[in-house]
């Protein structure tokens, strides 16, 4: 079916309705800075608490109790929570994210340089997440209660289970080693010269710019199994999410009238059908989004992304406080965008939306 | 007296449960006139809609007709293959459901149903000239052309269920099934409704099934009504004579069920029992449970469908 263009011009109409959408998007912004302040609250007293600190993980166990004493005083760390709490978060107020107490360099400069790993591989994983969920999950419900039905469900429920990086190692076992047709670790081969197009660190995108096709491809193969298997794990929610959205869709009154009017039934499953599904999805892709971020964290230990998944296993390790707050700061914020995004979705979808 | 524009015959539907089989229809046989609106009445869950859904072959699985035959124009629809009915569906028969405000998809424009519909059944029809056959058939209807360009939430019930009737008429069917077309209007819509399906009729001579148990509108536009009871016709007969004189105490007491203003009754008459369950009807006539002239053959065999009167019926007072 062709795309019909909308002729009735309503710009006026168009106007008050981008007026109405930036005012929810200001609002949904100034509720982020709440969220993020009770979230880092929270993990700045866990990890203090925690046992551990970055002066024992830096100096060991037998280091002699004075140089502990200063180096504690150093950093900062001799302090009561409440001051070391005050100090933090009046930095943070004018967006600094401090120093790591660890390495002699600000936390913003790691994350900056291994966020676009680690938004590539996201987004590239919530693709294969909707592209298998979606489709395996559509096509079950128009086949319900036959073998093919039953196979999608089994599916669905199997990589469910699946730890992510379980799926990671078995992918890499057979795509990457026994097939040998996929790059098992990194971002681009190692004889690729990154210096030569990193511009955005976004290597999909820096190749592209620099014209340098090759390196594309090879940018693209290292992305595969990585996404793909953070794709697939997660398929399987999306999967039972869409199969039970369609067969309430399928149920319903339009669908039965578009069937006595002979529209054919692909079309009803896949046009009319899948586009009302798709709603609730959208909702639970926004919602599902923490955990792609959680699983991505764990696809990149497999496949040694350096991203800021590791960055923050890393981090964790040497109790590097700043840094790991740093990166929670910036999943706490990519969270919130893509949920911002996805009500703005939302509300082109359904016309009965209105911000 | 000319052909039968549709011709049901013996025809039984089942839907398989976890408990047993619910026999939703059995041994219905009726004809349809080209022209006529036949009324068909009955309570909840006695088989109408059923019937109505398997006129298109919709009957949802697993429920499936077990035996029997329709036929529209002396072609067996249930024997139809895939493309065929789907051609069948809007171009020969239309259908409009209970509900006019779940029954149009909330995410497209009105045009864009129309369009759609227009296209999947007459392709090399170009997109303007569906413009205007969509704009033809909402004026029509009454409705401003404009109103192709909302989306359905941005319409009123009364509205809705027109561009519904527009969408089942824009191929030219012979045959419009209208499903409790009423039942969720306020009584000032449902008047227009009325007169709306009359100039239809009309316009189109179309051939109408009223699926409803509103006996008020059936009076109303119906030329013959068929009263159907626990899966089964029990009896088929004009408007006219169904209403001023029921022989069947079935039909006496359903038409009696309707509140009169006039008689100020002190209580409302109901009828006593509940309709018969279908998985395991009883034996003999279904109404028999419920019936005040019950005789004992009544509880050991099914009535055969007589003619008596000029009219049909299964009872076996009228032998």
């Amino acid at each position: 079916m062709p795309g019909f263009k909308d002729k009735s011009g309503q710009s006026s109409f168009l106007l008050s309705a981008m007026k109405n959408l930036l005012r929810y998007i200001i609002t949904r912004v100034l509720l982020t800075i709440p969220m993020i302040f009770i979230l880092l609250t929270l993990v700045f007293v866990i990890l203090r608490i925690m046992p551990g600190d970055p002066v024992s993980a830096m100096l060991g166990a037998h280091a002699p109790q004075e140089v502990i004493d200063k180096k504690k005083e150093e950093l900062g760390l001799n302090k009561p929570i409440i001051i070391q709490y005050i100090n933090y978060m009046n930095k943070l107020l004018h967006f600094d994210l401090g120093e790591s107490m660890i390495f002699k360099q600000k936390v913003i400069v790691p994350i900056k340089q291994k966020l676009p790993a680690t938004i590539e591989l996201t987004l590239f994983g919530m693709f294969f997440t909707l592209l298998f969920g979606i489709f395996l999950g559509a096509y079950a419900a128009s086949k319900r209660r036959t073998g093919r039905d039953f196979a999608v469900r089994i599916y669905a429920n199997v990589v469910y289970c699946i730890p992510v990086y379980w799926m990671g190692l078995m992918l890499q076992l057979i795509l990457g080693i026994w097939l040998g047709w996929f790059p098992i670790a990194g971002r681009v081969n190692a004889r690729i010269l990154v210096s030569t197009f990193e511009r955005t660190g976004f290597y999909t995108i820096d190749t592209l710019l620099a014209g340098n096709l090759y390196a594309f491809g090879d940018v693209m193969l290292h992305l595969f199994l990585p996404s793909l298997t953070l794709g697939i794990v997660l398929s399987g929610i999306f999967v039972r999410l869409t199969r039970a959205n369609m067969l309430d869709v399928l149920k319903s009154e339009y669908i039965l009238s578009a069937r006595a009017r002979g529209i054919p039934e692909r079309k009803i499953v896949y046009r009319h059908a899948l586009k009302n599904a798709f709603i609730p999805i959208l909702t639970m892709l926004g919602l599902q989004f923490a955990l792609l971020l959680a699983g991505a964290i764990l696809t990149e230990m497999t496949f040694s992304w350096p991203g800021i998944g590791r960055l923050l296993m890393e981090r964790i390790y040497l109790r590097d406080y700043p840094t790991i707050q740093g990166v929670i700061v910036v999943f706490a914020l990519f969270v919130s965008l893509v949920s911002l995004i996805v009500d703005i979705f939302y509300a082109m979808i359904d016309p009965r939306v209105k911000y | 007296m000319n052909k039968p524009i549709l011709e049901i015959n013996n025809l039984y539907i089942d839907y398989p449960i976890s408990i047993g089989t619910v026999h939703a229809v059995e041994d219905v046989s009726l004809i349809l006139n080209r022209g006529e609106v036949l009324g068909l009445v009955g309570e909840s869950g006695c088989g109408k809609s059923t019937l109505g859904l398997s006129l298109l072959k919709l009957i949802r699985p697993p429920g499936k007709v077990s035996g029997g035959e329709i036929l529209y124009k002396g072609k067996d629809v249930l024997k139809m293959s895939g493309s065929e009915m789907l051609n069948f569906r809007g171009q020969n028969i239309a259908m409009v459901f209970q509900n006019p405000l779940t029954s149009l998809n909330p995410l497209f424009k009105v045009k864009d149903q129309f369009l759609e519909t227009i296209h999947y059944h007459k392709p090399e029809i170009k997109q303007e000239e569906a413009i205007r056959m969509s704009e033809n058939i909402l004026e029509d209807l009454g409705i401003d052309k404009e109103r192709m360009h909302e989306y359905p939430h941005k319409l009123s019930g009364g509205m809705r269920q027109r561009i519904m009737i527009g969408l089942g008429l824009i191929m030219q069917p012979d045959i419009l099934v209208a499903d409790e077309p009423t039942t969720s209007l306020d009584v000032i819509v449902e008047a227009g409704f009325i007169d709306l399906l009359n100039r239809l009729r009309k316009r189109f001579n179309l051939t109408i099934i009223l699926i409803t148990h509103n006996l008020g509108l059936v009076a109303e536009i119906a030329d013959r009504v068929a009263v159907m009871y626990g899966g089964r016709i029990m009896e088929i007969g004009s408007a006219d004579n169904i209403f001023s004189d029921p022989l069947h105490p079935y039909t006496f007491g359903l038409i009696n069920c309707i509140p009169n203003i006039e008689l100020e009754q002190k209580e409302l008459i109901t009828m006593p029992g509940n309709p018969p369950d279908l998985v395991n009807p009883p034996d003999g006539c279904r109404f028999a449970p419920r019936c005040p002239r019950v005789m004992d053959i009544c509880k050991k065999e099914v009535p055969e469908v007589r003619m008596y009167k000029g009219r049909k019926i299964a009872c076996r007072l009228y032998e």
